[in-house]
């Protein structure tokens, strides 16, 4: 099992204890990024990040440089940066907030200046009180260093950045979502089409939404060059991934691994990495990608983990979070607390979403408290397909945001993958597992 | 008579000024009415109805949309147990009934001394430390049922003041150097949005 040596791009100072002030930053190259953009077109600046393929990081995975080209004929009238990071099992957004924040503030204006956005909100999910401090007294430090406001390092360019907290709703992670919360009401995802805020986006007009570490990437990027970007990963896959690593394993944790070249196989067992399944069990399945992601099982292991090499296997790499189960998990118990996960955050718009998530929760839990019938196994996929017409990947859209189509991933991978838990269940009247 | 304090009062219209809208100060504005009431009182939502030009049901319509702004009284601390998956695999349910019965109280009560307010609350986003909790809203990670004890015990005896402070305080640090937007680019940004606002209508709708 190899580890490749590709440099760290967005986790290379959260080893020390003061990476979130402005003295460590600029000891270790802080703020080099931007000044070499001031001295470039915002047009050039554009066309760097374009010639790097980065692809979004917050879970669609659409390159930053084409968002941004979908904008680019008109004036720009916001930059907004999802930092709501909600999905179950992702972590990393939250740790580049609360230790490189400085790292996030430089992305910002970079992209800020390629798109001549003289106004940027950074909405943060309101849990992350630490975070939300950070980030503000990185600004405050970035203001008196006049590294953002007015005139930024006496370029001429001038932008102002916003802290704006969120206040609890997984959905607000849904940019048409965090827009509508972001103007101050309830987190309703909005119709499309418009797909993209880049026709109407906050208070109606063209703004662009990125996510925190596709800003993190920024500043190196710029600094080394787009090739040096590509040179990493393969394919559509460029550069670096953060992938947060969680459930059954002996190091659960953030990693910065060069994509493609890391398998899934390799960030579970490497010593350096995740150290193998805990207590040296067996694994029984993989989330990849985020609860909204259906499962893999142990013969998919050697699976890179690049964008189109983990859509090959009919799900996703998402949000970059990754659960492991060890062979003594309960799949029914997996399933229903996913599927509860859904239920107590659907907005409640649409009614697919609304009702069937809170069926199959109450479907899923009589099977898990042994009351279940082996009829009810037909009705659960009879549900998911009401959601999710087929209950393919990706799945059939019938709601306004995809937060009702993810449903049935999990409860479809659990029942085809260990239909025998499920039957278990209902034949002993009970959780074998307790 | 003003229910917000004068601090409160004058932070909120700072607030307020950062955003094109108004209405875009509504959330913030309401952690800043739990910072000083613990919870986000009836009186206080009238306020802020006034603050950003809606009225009090639309205040009370969208905060009760969000899990963290709470309409009723909560204890002291807030203490949310992450059940979601990642903390389930790591005995998050296994501790959250540690914690019902250490302090008395089902998930989603308040102890009846007014001290802690108990949640089974969704992915926290601190997976690498599961099983975790935030005791309002600070992160406290590999939680065992032993430590879930210490950790009541130090809040009760004030030894962790200086780490949780007062529910619904979520930034300690202020946004300084004043503000930077200028007057007049705030308006012409009102002026340029209720122009595309209109425009759309114009539309029929379209778009």
């Amino acid at each position: 099992m190899v580890v490749s040596e590709a440099p760290r791009i967005v986790t290379s100072r959260i080893g020390f204890e003061d990476s979130h002030t402005l003295v460590r930053y600029l000891d270790t190259g802080g703020y080099t990024g931007l000044r070499k953009a001031l001295t470039m077109t915002p047009e050039a600046v554009a066309a760097e990040v374009d010639g790097a393929s980065l692809l979004g990081r917050g879970g669609a995975g659409f390159p930053a440089g084409r968002k941004w080209s979908m904008l680019r004929k008109g004036p720009i009238p916001y930059l907004v940066v999802n930092g709501d990071e909600s999905e179950p099992a992702t972590f990393k957004d939250h740790l580049l907030l609360e230790k490189d924040p400085h790292q996030l503030v430089e992305g910002v204006v970079i992209a800020a200046y390629a798109l001549q956005v003289a106004r940027v909100f950074i909405y943060i999910r309101g849990e992350f009180a630490l975070g939300l401090e950070r980030v503000q007294a990185a600004l405050n430090e970035a203001y008196a260093q006049g590294a953002v406001g007015r005139d930024i390092f006496g370029s001429g360019f001038s932008v102002d950045i916003v802290v704006h907290p969120g206040a609890g709703a997984y959905i607000c992670g849904e940019e048409t979502a965090l827009l509508e919360s972001l103007e101050g009401k309830r987190g309703y995802p909005r119709i499309k089409p418009p797909y993209f805020p880049a026709a109407i986006g906050l208070y109606g007009e063209p703004t662009v939404v990125n996510n925190v570490e596709t800003m993190s990437n920024l500043p190196w990027i710029i600094t080394n060059g787009a090739a040096a970007f590509t040179a990493l990963g393969e394919g559509r896959s460029t550069g670096t991934r953060l992938f947060a690593l969680a459930g059954q394993v002996r190091n659960p944790g953030v990693y910065e691994v060069e994509m493609v070249k890391t398998t899934f196989r390799d960030l579970i067992y490497a010593p350096v990495l995740g150290g193998g399944v805990l207590h040296g069990r067996e694994l029984k399945a993989v989330i990849p990608g985020g609860v909204s992601a259906p499962w893999i099982g142990p013969a998919q292991l050697d699976t890179p983990l690049g964008q189109d090499e983990v859509a090959a296997l009919d799900t996703m790499l998402g949000s970059g979070s990754i659960v492991v189960m060890d062979e003594t998990t309960c799949m029914v118990r997996a399933a229903w607390r996913i599927t509860r996960f859904f239920w107590r955050e659907s907005c409640g718009q649409c009614t697919p979403c609304r009702e069937g998530s809170g069926w199959l929760e109450k479907i899923l839990r009589r099977i898990e408290d042994g009351v279940g019938r082996e009829a009810d196994l037909d009705l659960l996929m009879d549900t998911c397909d009401n959601l999710a017409p087929g209950v393919s990947w990706p799945p059939q859209q019938t709601t306004i945001c995809v937060l009702g189509p993810s449903i049935p991933s999990s409860i479809a991978s659990a029942i085809r993958m260990f239909r025998d838990d499920f039957l278990v269940h209902i034949k002993e009247g009970g959780c074998p597992h307790g | 008579m003003s229910h917000l304090s004068a601090e409160t009062l004058g932070r909120a219209r700072d607030l307020v000024a950062l955003y094109p809208h108004r209405r875009s100060a509504l959330i913030p504005l309401c952690h800043l009415a739990q910072e000083q009431d613990g919870w986000l009182r009836p009186e206080a939502m009238e306020e802020i109805a006034g603050l950003v030009g809606v009225t009090p049901a639309e205040v009370l319509g969208t905060a009760s949309f969000y899990d963290m702004l709470h309409t009723e009284p909560v204890g002291t601390y807030v203490v949310a147990v992450c059940t979601n998956i990642a903390c389930m695999l790591r005995g998050a349910y296994e501790l959250l009934e540690h914690a019902e019965d250490h302090l008395g109280v089902r998930a989603g009560q308040t102890t009846a001394d007014g001290v802690f307010t108990l949640e089974d609350a969704e992915c926290l986003a601190d997976c690498g430390r599961a099983p975790c909790l935030q005791v309002n809203h600070r992160f406290f990670g590999d939680v065992t049922p032993e430590g879930f004890e210490t950790l009541v015990a130090d809040l009760r005896r004030g030894a962790l003041d200086g780490e949780v402070p007062h529910h619904g305080t979520l930034l300690r640090v202020r946004r300084t150097g004043g503000l930077q937007v200028e007057p007049s680019r705030v308006e012409a940004e009102r002026a340029a949005s209720a122009g595309a606002a209109a425009g759309r209508a114009n539309q029929g709708g379209k778009g």
